[in-house]
């Protein structure tokens, strides 16, 4: 196991107020150890020294629970491809090696502190469509409704999403499309989810919309950046499922008035 | 130390009549409270895992007034997603035979035969409306080619049982819960408090009442007040420090109701598993599971001779294999149970057979799967697993076999409760991996998300009425004093916390405590050793309070406090994980005394002296807790030594 030496330049910032670079020197860092041990370390070392401990939003360390969020020299979750910044390792690096860490920088994801930022939105979004309503108790048997294997494999494809918000961070627009795309098309793919499927686009498209989230202009560096390989396919898929809704909101909703005059 | 017993206080509850009828029966005759009074009843569930976001959504749905907390920033990160293998349930699709009474034979069996059998066999019941519940939701579960879902088989039986969605079963049935937790936010029905931690219970006149918080992003205490507290908390196998765990996954909740009164139950039954990738340096910060359902196409061997250990796996003949568990266990081979498993591999690593790095690993090996099956078919059951693995260790498991050793894995024991899910402290219920009730000492792979589920949508909305029914709603307000009694406790034990201010990290304390416990009460356990901890534990506690640092203020986020609060529990809760271990003189299941073994190292249970649940209640003192104990009885399934052989 080689150690390495890595001069770290880290974000430091408290809630609103402004933040700032911190150059932080880490040497004797286990090539075996992950890039969280590595913060790890340097935490120990930072407390030992009577300094503020760098913090950052963790749990899992397995690449499931989304938690973590850094950038890493400019990229979401940094360099390896579909990984996790908990999941990346630090034989990735080189003794010498300058890293850049900063949080997953957006309008929509205030910092809370240093690499911790408030991903709420994210949850909103959800609330706005993202189910089947389902009363508990009330579902009919598992196997009535057949369901192709290509068909569950595609839905599960999108709801494979870690909910991380790297798309976000990634994208020069913070355009969310990526993860409302993958969250909506999960549904919208399934039988399951039809009833609903023209309600959830329109409210979780314009939930996105109010929460600040810049345009997709088809720049697919979201892509790029999902540690859980997230196809742009689903935005394409989202664009049409929201153009008919659109349509549909518009005249469902003269249609609705007009009965309403008449109705009882 | 050992009391007199409290039957009174430890009523399980169990329905009368026919164990299959028991769950039917008790339906009909528990109270219902109408939906205009429903409204008035407010319910408190901490935790929003598969337990918490079940129990919300439906309890939510059902009209009552519900607030939801978790400590992690939002409800879908709760440690439930990151279950991988499946979730089993007695659907019989596979035509091989299964059926609610296999499954719940199995899960008492494999439960080591300490698990209460209404309550498992109850499980078994409801297990096929989670399927259904799951699927109508829009979980994407594996299919057939014919639109049927798929099942896999688990270790501990010989019946495919199990539904997943590829790798990521725990996920998407958390999302699963997580949509009807969102749709009842969104009604209105529940308030969700995400980034905050409860610090402790709010007890008044011996009815639970409510809990104390802290928000995380503000550091503020404050008090939460309603009719009943569900806490879905989760397990403590952090306990241990190396676990594979979720970093936050702690024991405080459930640690301050036991403090509180609520009676802990057989903390010593805990659960190894076996497939964990082995620990690779000091800085370790966790274990990582291979999922067990790996076991259904890998092999599992060490070299016959200790001299084979340091070669390339590829140049041992197949001669000088020992694939010890087909060995040991023709019937089940590599799908033997997690604690034989475990044990399994802990005696060829010292029998110094072990591979890897410090000798302490296994071969778990996919060449016979990939040559009979095809590299893309494995790719296709396991690749994000092999991923994982490649990731953390830089090996490929398609080239080399996987290293493997066991690690903590789940905490089988937990917070007491009766058959409607409420401790001994009345108001109080407790769902999911937090409660003790029905894996016994051993739980089977696939069980505990069915487990979570059973008791967030189907158990507990029958049963809160129950104890609703005894108590006016909104009786006690945040004007209470012992309310205001609670919060300022707990603001006293942050602010002595963050005055200790002496030479080690919060983590230092916690790395030292696992290892010990690890040490003297993990995989094999003896009278000796655990004395050992006890006599330890009180004096690193000790230490712990006059000599932590903790950094920052407590009115701000203060992450080092977090786990400062968290390891301050753990370092009481080792104490009476150890003397449960040392005051169960028998081996069962997860819990192995060295000093009860048949001459083939076979666990040795004793049915005459131990069937009993040990419910611990706490005494003012750590070192002195007190015993009670809930004798187990077994209708439908004989006693026997469990076997796999
Ligand atoms: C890696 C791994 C793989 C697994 N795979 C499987 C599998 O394939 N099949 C299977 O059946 N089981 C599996 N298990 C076990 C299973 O995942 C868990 O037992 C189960 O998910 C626990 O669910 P729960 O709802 O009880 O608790 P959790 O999901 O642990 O949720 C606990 C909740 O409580 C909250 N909480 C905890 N303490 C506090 C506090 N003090 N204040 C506020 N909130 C708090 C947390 O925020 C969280 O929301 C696996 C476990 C692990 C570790
Ligand atoms: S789409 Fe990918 S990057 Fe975006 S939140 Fe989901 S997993 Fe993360
Ligand atoms: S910590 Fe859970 S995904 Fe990284």
């Amino acid at each position: 196991m080689a150690l390495l030496n890595l001069h770290l330049k880290v974000w430091r910032q408290n809630g609103s107020q402004p933040g700032h670079f911190q150059d932080i020197e880490a040497p004797e860092i286990p090539d075996h150890a992950s890039f969280l041990e590595m913060m790890d370390i340097v935490n120990e070392r930072l407390i030992a020294n009577g300094q503020d401990p760098i913090a950052f939003d963790h749990d899992c360390r397995e690449g499931i629970c989304g938690a973590c969020s850094m950038t890493i020299n400019g990229m979401p979750h940094g360099p390896e491809r579909a990984t996790t910044t908990c999941q990346l390792h630090m034989r990735k690096f080189r003794t010498g090696d300058t890293i850049w860490i900063e949080p997953f920088r957006a309008r929509s994801f205030p910092v809370v502190k240093d690499l911790m930022v408030d991903r709420g939105a994210f949850d909103r979004i959800m609330q706005a469509g993202g189910f089947v309503s389902i009363r508990t108790g009330s579902a009919p048997e598992g196997n009535s409704i057949p369901i192709g294997k290509d068909v569950a494999d595609a839905a599960m494809d999108a709801a494979a999403c870690i909910g991380c918000g790297a798309c976000v961070a990634s994208c020069k627009n913070a355009s969310a499309m990526l993860f409302v795309s993958a969250k909506v098309g999960q549904l919208n793919t399934l039988p399951q989810g039809q009833p609903e499927r023209q309600r959830r686009t329109l409210g979780m498209v314009r939930q996105m919309d109010a929460e600040g989230f810049g345009n997709c202009t088809n720049q697919y560096e979201c892509e790029a950046a999902c540690p859980k390989e997230i196809s742009v396919r689903w935005i394409t898929k989202l664009n049409r499922d929201y153009a008919v809704a659109a349509v549909k909101d518009i005249v469902g909703a003269g249609r609705q008035q007009a009965g309403g005059e008449g109705g009882d | 130390m050992v009391q007199p017993l409290l039957t009174m206080s430890l009523d399980s509850k169990i329905p009368s009549g026919p164990m299959a009828e028991k769950w039917t029966r008790h339906k009909r005759d528990s109270k219902l409270i109408n939906p205009k009074n429903k409204r008035k009843y407010s319910v408190i569930v901490v935790g929003s895992g598969l337990a918490g976001s079940a129990a919300a959504a439906s309890l939510s749905e059902m009209g009552y007034k519900v607030k939801c907390f978790c400590f992690q920033d939002s409800a879908r990160r709760a440690h439930s997603i990151a279950a991988q293998g499946g979730i089993n349930a007695a659907k019989n699709y596979q035509n091989d035979g299964d059926s609610v009474h296999r499954l719940f034979y199995d899960t008492v069996k494999g439960g080591d035969f300490r698990a209460r059998e209404a309550n498992v066999h109850r499980l078994a019941e409801v297990s096929v409306n989670i399927i259904d519940q799951c699927v109508a939701q829009g979980v994407p579960f594996a299919r057939e080619y014919g639109g049927g879902l798929a099942n896999r088989s688990f270790g501990g039986a010989q019946v495919s049982r199990t539904f997943y969605a590829r790798g990521q079963t725990g996920q998407q049935l958390l999302l699963g819960a997580y949509s009807a937790l969102n749709k009842e936010i969104a009604r209105g029905g529940v308030e969700m408090y995400s980034r905050t931690e409860m610090l402790d219970l709010i007890v008044v006149n011996g009815q639970t009442k409510g809990i104390v918080v802290r928000n995380l992003v503000t550091g503020k205490i404050d008090a939460h007040v309603a009719d009943t507290v569900l806490l879905c908390t989760g397990g403590y196998g952090n306990v241990f420090f190396l676990s594979t765990n979720a970093m936050g996954c702690n024991v405080t909740a459930t640690w301050r109701a036991h403090r509180k009164g609520a009676f802990f139950a057989n903390p010593c039954y805990t659960q190894i598993h076996p497939t964990c990738i082995p620990v690779s340096g000091d800085y370790q910060s966790k274990l990582t599971l291979m999922s067990e359902s790996l076991r259904n196409d890998g092999r599992v061997w060490v070299p016959k001779k200790a001299e084979d250990c340091g070669k390339n796996p590829a140049d041992i003949p197949e001669a000088d294999r020992d694939y010890y568990l087909e060995r040991k266990y023709p019937s089940f081979g590599n799908l033997a149970p997690r604690d034989i498993s475990s044990r399994a591999a802990k005696e060829a690593c010292d029998d110094g057979r072990g591979v890897g790095p410090g000798g302490r690993g296994v071969y778990l090996d996919f060449a016979e799967s990939i040559r009979d099956f095809g590299r893309n078919t494995i790719a296709e059951r396991y690749g994000n697993l092999f991923d994982m693995y490649e990731r953390i260790t830089g090996e490929s498991a398609y080239e080399r076999p996987m290293r493997i050793y066991p690690a903590v894995h789940y905490t089988m024991g937990g917070l007491w409760v009766d058959y409607n899910l409420m401790s001994n402290l009345p108001g109080l219920h407790v769902l999911g991996e937090a409660n003790f009730s029905d894996h016994g000492a051993n739980r089977l792979g696939a069980s505990a998300l069915m487990q979570g589920l059973a008791d967030g949508y189907f158990v507990i909305p029958t049963t809160v009425a129950n104890y609703l029914v005894t108590q006016k709603p909104g009786e006690v307000t945040l004007d209470n004093p012992e309310v205001k009694k609670a919060v300022a406790d707990a603001e006293e034990r942050t602010k002595k916390l963050l005055s200790v201010k002496g030479k080690r990290s919060v983590d230092s304390f916690h790395r030292e405590l696992g290892l010990l416990v690890w040490d003297k009460c993990g995989m094999a356990r003896t009278r000796e050793g655990l004395q050992e901890a006890i006599d330890r534990i009180p004096a690193l506690r000790e230490e712990f309070w006059n000599n932590v640092t903790v950094p920052g203020s407590g009115d701000a986020a203060n992450q080092e406090l977090e786990k400062a609060g968290r390891v301050a529990d753990f370092m009481e809760f080792a104490e009476l994980l150890c003397i449960d271990a040392q005051n169960r003189e028998e081996s069962c299941g997860g819990h192995f005394r060295e000093e009860h073994q048949y001459p083939d190292g076979e666990a040795k249970r004793n049915d005459q002296d131990f069937s009993y649940v040990a419910a611990w209640e706490y005494s003012g003192n750590c070192s002195q807790p007190k015993l009670n104990k809930e004798p187990l009885t077994f209708e439908e399934v004989h006693l026997a030594v469990r076997s796999y052989k």
